[in-house]
């Protein structure tokens, strides 16, 4: 191992830049706050996590944030309009964003299309979906969306760990056990090394992309009911641009865009650099919300750049052996 | 499971396989037996047929005809992943395995010890570092896989290839990358298996290699079946003239010219060129009106020596010289800008554009020499295409025709004429006969020698002996990626050229097979 993995390096910019937040208002630091930061990125972290295992594998889905859109006004349709039970509207649209994953993954693979122009499609298709649905921000007023945005932990220093946040740590340490103990983790790098000699060695390639792809867009749903407990409505033009923070969120995790590489923590802490940001801006008051933009911006910038240091610095032993032979 | 280790039994039966690529006859009625326990090893010049042979017994390719028989059944896989699972193993040269991974995870990919649904990771890292140890190594397998040499991914991928039951192993090229160290190690690993009744394919182009280690020698060439021979029987000799396809006894050839050479201006010239790992430093002189042949065996260093003259290639010592001026030859650009042209072997990837047409490939060079600022008109690209039309004898004279449809002599005219546009001073050619019909061949020959009646000087590189001689003031020969030995005049004839290439040969065989 040359240096250090890309995720200690994240673990490291988030404590940092914690400290310093808390150095300079040190009310950040309170169980409150980040219990708070938990909740208000919770549905982040769920759809960061699918789109972990879809660039690890190579991929990219484009369509998470139009599936969440679509997911909130499917459900709140669904429960006031159309009189469908809460649970009964959930395991309906999950069902209906896992097909839409599996749709898109087929396509990938069948007719051999690169996933941004599939998954751009798909963006366009759910997005316009949604608007077909409904063009206005329609309120969620079930008893079950008050219990659950009622429901939470006590943590001590007076703060609380909300049902959504128990969700979204719940999935992320599946999602993490799934990638690093399981068979299917194992190809998902498999395919991100090359899938032509992953095609070779056995794994079933054309299987594989239409289950990562039904998982991205699965935990886009989770992420899309999360987010109208969030707000208690549905809207057409929510979580818009939402697939771009995710892929900043993996990146800055350290997972290499190029595939192959990668963890489900690192895009956690990925998120929670995103939400720091944001709650400093909200402590500062002064700073307009885009500055989240431009931190995001310049620390995707500088991983990137970490990335092909560290890339750089893997192949330079071999070329010294190449030299050594001659 | 029949446990007949009988040494004679054959293995893997290939009978009259024969494919087609269009009208190219790649492997015509071709026969090979691999026995049980040997190493065998397939021989062959570029387009011989040996990765067809292969492709089509692994299934990449479908066969036209012929079968396949292992262990007495007929097998007809579909892919190699098929072929794989009827128990015949290939290795390639770039070692097909996933870098990303850890050595243990690439051993046991889609078949990785579980229990309740999880990977015994621990388990899966006992089992690795015991099969490779069967092969000598003791690494860290849960490293990733691109941490380490080629020649440990090269052992990893055959313990793979053999831990998933593989009773046949075929190795293409699996030495080109290692060193001499790593080459004993994995000859240790062949023997061990060999031993262990697993019947190895091995290709190569190092003869060297093939004398330490093979049992029996199938030589290929142009598609057909040469012959089957004892290694230990067969001089090197013998071989290099079935590989290159050459009766030692007459062909004193009808060569044209040997006139007073050393009268010839000096066009170009290499004093102690060269790159490490690539070609030995090496000192050549080329004049002008004169033709010298690069003559080898594959693999010897006559297409690196090409691109090292023409600049494809950077040379690390040496000096060149352009009508005796010092120059430095860096990029292509460098050899364009001092008159040099270059027809690679690879015509269809490196060479000619298919979709355009005779016209633009033939002004293609030229343009790039002028430089975007001073486009050639289209009226001065007609002429300059008819031209060459007219002159070269390209058929159909049809300068709007595109060059993807012209036939392979044709589309080898249009290269030349490419460069001839830029006037060189110096041409090289790769193989300017390779892949064409019988009367194209003659015709290309005829040319070479005008163009250099003309006071160009050229370089050519031929595998066809006979066609070398003919044209050649001079002959390079090489061996090992070294100039072994300049021919010149009455010197020049195929049996001293085979014998140059042998040379040494003879007693290293005995050697090795002490």
């Amino acid at each position: 191992m040359k240096g250090l993995p890309p995720v200690l390096i994240t673990a490291i910019v988030l404590v940092a830049g914690f400290a310093l937040c808390a150095v300079q208002f040190p009310n950040i630091a309170s169980t409150r706050v980040v219990g708070n930061l938990l909740t208000d990125n919770a549905f982040l972290g769920i759809v960061a996590t699918g789109m972990t295992f879809v660039v690890i594998s190579g991929g990219i889905d484009l369509s998470v944030g139009s599936v969440i859109g679509f997911t909130t006004v499917f459900v709140a349709l669904a429960i006031e309009r159309w009189g469908m039970p809460p649970l009964v509207a959930f395991v309906a649209i999950l069902a209906l964003s896992a097909a839409f994953g599996a749709a898109m993954g087929a396509v990938i693979h069948v007719f051999d299309l690169p996933p941004f122009i599939v998954t751009l499609a798909g963006m366009f298709l759910a997005r316009g979906a949604s608007f077909l649905l409904s063009t206005e921000s329609v309120p969620i007023t079930a008893p079950i969306y008050s219990t659950v945005s009622d429901f939470a932990l006590r943590l001590p220093g007076g703060g609380r760990l909300t049902a959504v946040a128990i969700i979204m740590l719940a999935i992320v340490i599946g999602g993490a056990l799934l990638l690093q103990l399981t068979r299917f983790g194992a190809n998902v790098y498999a395919l991100g090394g090359s899938r032509a000699t992953a095609s070779l060695m056995g794994v079933a390639v054309g299987r594989m992309t239409v289950k990562i792809y039904m998982l991205s867009s699965l935990l886009a749903g989770i992420a899309g009911i999360v987010f109208s407990f969030y707000t208690s409505a549905g809207y057409s033009l929510s979580a818009v641009g939402v697939e771009l923070d995710t892929i900043a969120a993996v990146v800055i995790g350290g997972t290499l865009l190029t595939g192959g590489q990668g963890s489900a923590i690192g895009t956690f802490l990925g998120v929670l650099i995103q939400g720091m940001i944001q709650t400093y801006i909200n402590f500062d008051g002064t700073l307009s919300s885009w500055w989240t933009k431009i931190a995001t911006g310049v620390l995707l910038f500088a991983f990137i750049a970490l990335q092909q240091g560290l890339v750089a610095l893997a192949r330079r032993p071999v070329a010294k052996r190449a030299g050594a032979v001659s | 499971m029949e446990n007949s280790l009988d040494p004679a039994a054959s293995l893997l039966e290939v009978r009259g396989i024969s494919k087609s690529f269009g009208a190219v006859r790649a492997l015509q009625e071709v026969d090979f037996t691999l026995r049980a326990g040997e190493i065998h090893a397939l021989l062959g010049e570029n387009g011989a047929g040996k990765s067809t042979l292969i492709k089509v017994v692994t299934g990449v390719f479908p066969r036209d005809a012929g079968i396949v028989r292992l262990g007495g059944e007929e097998v007809a896989p579909r892919s190699a992943k098929a072929a794989l699972q009827a128990g015949i193993a290939t290795v390639y040269q770039e070692v097909n395995l996933l870098p990303n991974l850890s050595v243990a995870q690439n051993l046991f990919l889609d078949r990785q010890p579980m229990r309740f649904g999880i990977v015994r990771e621990g388990e899966m890292r006992r089992r690795a570092k015991t099969l490779l140890a069967d092969f000598g190594l003791d690494i860290d397998v849960s490293a990733p896989l691109g941490n380490y040499s080629v020649a440990i991914q090269h052992v990893t991928a055959i313990a793979r290839a053999v831990d998933l039951s593989a009773r046949v192993l075929i190795l293409d090229e699996p030495t080109a990358s290692l060193d001499r160290h790593e080459v004993e190690i994995l000859f240790r690993i062949m023997r061990q298996l060999a031993k262990r009744g697993i019947g190895i394919v091995f290709v190569s182009h190092f003869l060297d290699q093939v004398y330490e280690i093979s049992d029996r020698i199938t030589v290929l060439r142009n598609g057909r079946l040469v012959d089957e021979r004892e290694t230990a029987s067969l001089s090197r000799l013998e071989l290099i003239r079935m590989m290159l396809g050459r009766e030692l006894a007459e062909t004193t050839s009808a060569r044209a010219s040997a006139g007073a050479q050393t009268t010839r201006e000096v066009c170009a010239s290499f004093e102690g060129y060269g790159k490490a790992g690539y070609v030995a430093p090496f000192n050549l002189e080329l004049r002008h009106g004169e033709v010298v042949g690069l003559a080898g065996l594959l693999g010897s260093g006559r297409t690196e020596t090409a691109r090292l003259v023409f600049g494809a290639e950077r040379a690390d010592r040496g000096q060149a010289r352009v009508e005796g001026a010092p120059v430095r030859l860096q990029s292509p650009r460098d050899g364009v800008r001092h008159g040099f042209g270059y027809c690679p072997e690879e015509r269809k990837t490196d060479g000619i554009v298919a979709e355009l047409t005779v016209r633009e490939n033939i002004v293609l060079a030229l343009q790039a020499k002028r430089g975007l600022h001073r486009p050639l008109s289209r009226r001065e690209q007609d002429e300059i295409a008819s031209r060459y039309v007219k002159m070269l004898d390209i058929r159909p004279p049809d300068p709007e025709r595109p060059v993807g449809l012209l036939s392979g002599g044709n589309q080898q005219k249009v290269l030349l004429a490419r460069w001839l546009a830029t006037s060189p001073r110096l041409l090289v050619l790769d193989e300017p006969t390779r892949g064409i019909d019988v009367g194209a061949h003659a015709e290309i020959i005829r040319l070479i020698r005008e163009l250099c009646d003309d006071g160009l000087a050229l370089l050519v590189i031929s595998s066809e002996l006979d066609e070398i001689v003919t044209y050649s003031d001079r002959v390079v020969v090489l061996r090992d990626r070294a100039h072994v030995e300049e021919l010149a005049g009455e010197a020049i004839d195929v049996g001293s050229i085979l014998a140059a290439i042998a040379a040494d040969g003879a007693s290293v065989a005995h050697e090795g097979r002490a």
